[in-house]
């Protein structure tokens, strides 16, 4: 062991909590936007975006890596253009980590939100609009309240999912300690050094325990919210 | 004046109805489920848009197919009660409540909120939710928000449908007193005849999707059709009259209907009230001579107008009671006994107390 021994492990908590948080932060809105596109918008071409949101599920995590740095890699096309209009750089950096996570995790919140929302029932929408509620402030005022429980449970999951992102955070934002090494990338990096099984034992049990709080913290606060609108 | 005339097909169903009704006033939709009352109410309330047609409401367009015109649901100011209450879950009864007049701050109050609470009686609820209320609750809450978000039209739609007959007894005397207190139009959807009476001021008759017949209540109470909908036991003539003499201690009342007087059972009437009754024809008796050492309380002398064949085996005769319009159901046998035609002079008998739980309180000019 080194001279600090816990702060390999603190270090790559720390970073998942943070690349889990960003990504969260960064994929809700586009959930709610592609959970109530997938379930409310009549338009050609609606089952392909439903397929498309989906991929991540089905994909290799290394290719969906691959992808990102061929999109937002240092020279590729959108890349170039983020880094020189707003100084932005994603790959192997931990901002990277987190989109590549949240690219991973979006199917698994959309499925929780649209869920929730093909349940909201629509006859409280029209009594809204009986009562002067115009779209928008229908949808703020009764239907996003209403998903409450579905986008709780969707970002939760999504977190507890997004510490333990492994395969597309290697191979876009690859494994650069301090920056891109979390949970799941130190667990790795223990395993294949010489002499790192104690530390890999220790990441192991800690990304155990983190994913178990995630998932028991999900269905504590889902329950919560139903109980709440009386469900 | 509501003038509707909408066309809309919905699969295998076709909604093609149209009436005019005046207001203010209390407008039945009366029909058999799946008639299409629903659906009406939804096009009025502009939920639903139709195929074709258009609805003004005192002579202002809210749906004109034809010149592409469709106000939109939340700026027609039309209040709806619906069937199943629709409260928000997340919100509490205060919320519930607020929403709609949180919404229409510029337009004219139609009730204010204090009173809103004393009249449905809510001052208790405000601070529940709505999964802790009873079904009569809810509806009540229901009705306050929707008369809150100040509307120029009050659509229920068989509000009083889900709830039992304890709670409907609860509810419909809210619904009575508003229509008493407020000169906001409504438009009354049900299958029950008893809430019509009790409510409407003019009735359309709803069958397949197609307006059978509209009008006034009294005058459809007459109308030949609206037996096949509510069944030969509830038939019987809608008469109004005005309370003359009260006996407190017996409960019974004389009313002035037509010419004549009319002995009722009836409590709490005051002399000069307006009363509105329904004489069902199966309780109806016609003699040919006058009767005596009868307990019946009325005899009066009418006249034969009209007879026809109901549709269940029996007759339907119409009789003239010094202006009033009553109908007897007699069996065939009777009728032929008496050898009764059109224009014969009748005694028509009707006993006081069949008349009880018929009897209706009008609001004075509705």
């Amino acid at each position: 062991m080194n001279g600090s021994p816990d702060s390999a492990e603190l270090e790559a908590l720390r970073l998942s909590l943070e690349v889990a948080v960003r990504s969260v932060g960064f994929s809700l809105p586009l959930a709610v936007l592609a959970a109530w596109v997938l379930t409310r918008a009549r338009f050609p071409g609606r089952l392909l975006l439903d397929a498309f949101v989906h991929l991540p599920l089905v994909l290799p995590p290394v290719a969906v890596g691959y992808v990102l740095l061929l999109l937002f890699g240092a020279r590729a096309p959108l890349g170039a253009w983020l880094r020189t209009q707003f100084g932005i750089q994603l790959a192997f950096t931990t901002a990277g980590a987190a989109l590549a996570t949240a690219v991973m995790t979006f199917p698994l919140m959309v499925r929780a939100i649209r869920l929730s929302l093909e349940n909201v029932d629509r006859g409280l929408e029209d009594a809204a609009r009986t009562l002067g509620a115009a779209p928008l402030d229908r949808f703020v005022s009764i239907t996003l309240p209403l998903m409450l429980p579905g986008i709780l449970a969707g970002a939760v999951t999504a977190f507890a999912a997004g510490l333990g992102e492994f395969g597309a955070v290697i191979t876009f934002a690859s494994n650069v300690p301090g920056v891109t090494r979390t949970l799941p990338l130190a667990l790795y990096t223990a395993m294949q050094s010489p002499g790192g099984d104690a530390l890999a034992l220790r990441l192991a049990i800690l990304s155990f325990a983190l994913g178990l709080l995630g998932l028991l913290a999900a269905e504590f606060l889902v329950r919560r919210v139903r109980r709440y609108l009386g469900g | 004046m509501l003038e509707v005339s909408v066309l809309k097909q919905l699969g295998e169903f076709r909604l093609d109805a149209t009436f005019t009704a005046p207001t203010p006033g209390v407008i039945a939709l009366f029909g058999r489920s799946g008639s299409g009352k629903s659906t009406l109410t939804n096009a009025i309330a502009g939920l639903v848009a139709p195929d074709s047609g258009a609805i003004t409401l005192d002579g202002e367009p809210l749906t004109d197919v034809g010149r592409s015109l469709f106000v939109p649901a939340d700026l027609r100011r039309i209040g709806y009660v619906f069937q199943d209450a629709r409260l928000f879950p997340h919100l509490t009864v205060l919320g519930n409540v607020r929403y709609g007049e949180r919404r229409r701050r510029n337009a004219p109050p139609l009730i204010g909120f204090d009173e809103v609470v004393a009249l449905l009686g809510l001052a208790r609820l405000l601070p529940q939710r709505p999964w802790q209320l009873s079904g009569g609750e809810r509806q009540r809450v229901s009705l306050a928000r929707a008369l809150l978000s100040r509307p120029r039209l009050l659509l229920l739609d068989e509000p009083l449908a889900s709830l039992d007959v304890a709670r409907r007894e609860e509810v419909l005397p809210y619904l009575v007193a508003l229509r008493d207190r407020l000169s906001v139009p409504m438009v009354y959807v049900s299958h029950q005849f008893d809430e019509v009476l009790r409510l409407a001021t003019h009735l359309v008759l709803l069958e397949g999707g197609r307006v059978l017949a509209e009008g006034a209540v009294e005058e459809m109470s007459l109308y030949p059709e609206l037996q096949s909908i509510i069944g030969p036991d509830l038939v019987g003539a809608v008469i109004e009259g005005v309370v003359t003499r009260v006996s407190p201690d017996t409960g019974s009342a004389e009313l002035a209907v037509g010419t004549g007087t009319l002995h009722v059972s009836l409590h709490g009437a005051q002399p000069g009230a307006r009363v509105r009754l329904q004489l069902l024809a199966r309780d109806v008796i016609l003699a040919t001579q006058p009767v005596q050492g009868l307990s019946v309380r009325n005899a009066l002398a009418s006249t034969v107008i009209a007879i026809s064949d109901d549709d269940y085996g029996a007759a339907l005769v119409r009789v003239d009671v010094g202006g009033a319009i009553v109908l007897a159901r007699i069996t065939q046998d009777a009728r032929r006994a008496l050898k009764l035609r059109p224009g014969d002079a009748v005694w028509t008998l009707v006993k006081a107390v069949s008349t009880r739980g018929h009897t209706f309180t009008l609001a004075a000019g509705s």
